[in-house]
């Protein structure tokens, strides 16, 4: 399963790496979100600093939805599907490395992201650890999650506005967690965080168990 | 000798239309088989039977020795088809796709070397995005993915199509190479002339079912192939006339 893994979320990167998507668009679509909310809420008042842990959380959901339909996308393309179908890959280890090569992605974007909001919003990350662990855990969750529902609907005509009305309602409680999480991690109080990245973190094994046992019967299916 | 493909009364559906209402074929070792028949007779949907990726749902269906009712993932690694579709990716280099489809199948890097040889892009081209090539070049790249898996059986849905002579000419080396080292061929064409040069029986289908079978023109003007000729890489294939 890992052999195939990782020879899958080789080729994904790969792609990324040659079509530059995710730097070209995904990037800059996620830094101008945050650049959006700064001119909604006063960058001067409280409320934006209040709102941080949220917004940033809400951006990264919003641009793992890019990078989720992307990923899918490339097993969309002409007579891909049937030839995976025929190349024997174990399907558990599709599923992990399309999953990993997201999570990749996302890493990079969060890093991105945390940078802007220490910029723009004058975040003080704090705990870093708390940070970490968070977002470690969330990336895990949303990489795995999104791969699973980008499966399920690949081969549809409506998958482009079908996967972030299925996927957002279901990511909810990856929100809400780091959104806690980070929280309190930002105000100082990291003990009361790390109950919300457990939540995430077992959010993550669920997902990623779920897609691992789903994915072949999805690939077969769509 | 069992079969390599043995299909009895077989039903297929796509979606709820009977894309297949009862077809026979048993295709033997080491045979080129040509499907014949018009648009929407069923011939696409035979190969992909054959391949595993449409489900029988009566009938008997046999590949490789598996019943593809009950084993159909068996079958898949074992067979090769060139169909319509170049199951390829268009940011990728032509080398990028090949050696992807080659570690798969568990190939060597000598392996996908070889396959870029044999079909001409082992050169400039092999570095070269998908995206960029002719129709032709991605038909060549498809036909590297194929040659580098191996099969047991090919399924070649018009391979053909989109090709220019020098290329039809190779590909029908290819097939005769396959052939002598072991491999088993069907062919879904409607470029006659050239298919039927290259098979030793047409089987028509219409309708969904099974029309009729009968030796290739050339076997029945009493022309067979050469297989150890076929079976030398590089060698290009000759006939020869029996007594």
């Amino acid at each position: 399963m890992w052999r195939d893994a990782s020879l899958v979320a080789g080729r994904d990167l790969r792609i990324e790496a040659r079509s530059r998507v995710a730097l070209q668009q995904v990037a800059p679509f996620a830094l101008l979100v945050l650049i959006l909310f700064a001119f909604a809420l006063d960058p001067e008042g409280p409320l934006l600093e209040r709102a941080t842990p949220g917004l940033y959380w809400v951006t990264v959901l919003f641009s793992a939805v890019l990078a989720v339909a992307r990923s899918a996308a490339v097993d969309e393309a002409d007579g891909v599907r049937d030839a995976l179908r025929l190349s024997g890959l174990d399907p558990a280890g599709m599923f992990v490395g399309k999953a990993l090569a997201v999570a990749a992605e996302l890493a990079v974007l969060e890093v991105l992201l945390g940078a802007g909001v220490v910029v723009l919003y004058g975040a003080d990350p704090a705990a870093v650890g708390l940070l970490a662990a968070t977002c470690v855990a969330a990336t895990v969750a949303v990489a795995s999650t999104g791969t699973l529902y980008g499966a399920l609907v690949s081969g549809l005509r409506v998958r482009e506005t079908l996967l972030p009305l299925l996927l957002l309602p279901v990511l909810a409680p990856v929100l809400i967690g780091g959104t806690r999480a980070f929280e309190a991690a930002l105000d100082g109080s990291p003990a009361d965080g790390w109950s919300w990245c457990g939540l995430l973190a077992a959010f993550a094994v669920l997902y990623s168990a779920a897609g691992a046992l789903a994915y072949g019967t999805l690939l077969e299916g769509s | 000798m069992e079969p390599v493909v043995h299909l009895r009364d077989a039903v297929a559906l796509l979606g709820r239309f009977p894309a297949l209402a009862g077809i026979d074929l048993d295709v033997a070792r080491g045979e080129i088989v040509l499907l014949r028949g018009p648009n929407g007779a069923g011939k696409t949907t035979v190969l992909r039977v054959c391949a595993g990726l449409v489900p029988v749902v009566r009938g008997q269906a046999v590949v490789l020795g598996h019943d593809l009712r009950h084993d159909a993932r068996a079958v898949r690694r074992r067979v090769g088809m060139l169909g319509h579709a170049t199951g390829l990716f268009d940011d990728l280099t032509v080398a990028d796709n090949v050696t992807f489809w080659g570690r798969a199948h568990r190939a060597e890097r000598g392996d996908v070397e070889a396959a870029l040889g044999l079909v001409g892009l082992a050169g400039r081209l092999r570095g070269v995005p998908v995206a960029r090539l002719s129709a032709g070049q991605r038909r060549r790249t498809s036909l590297a993915c194929l040659l580098v898996r191996r099969p047991e059986l090919w399924l070649l849905d018009e391979p053909h199509a989109g090709l220019d002579h020098e290329a039809r000419d190779l590909l029908d080396r290819l097939v005769r190479q396959a052939v002598g080292q072991g491999a088993t061929v069907v062919i879904s064409s409607h470029e006659l002339d050239r298919a039927e040069a290259l098979a030793d029986r047409v089987v028509t289908i219409d309708g969904g079912v099974t029309g009729g079978a009968e030796p290739a023109p050339r076997h029945a003007a009493g022309i067979e192939r050469d297989v150890a000729a076929d079976a030398t890489p590089g060698v290009a294939p000759e006939v020869t006339h029996v007594a």
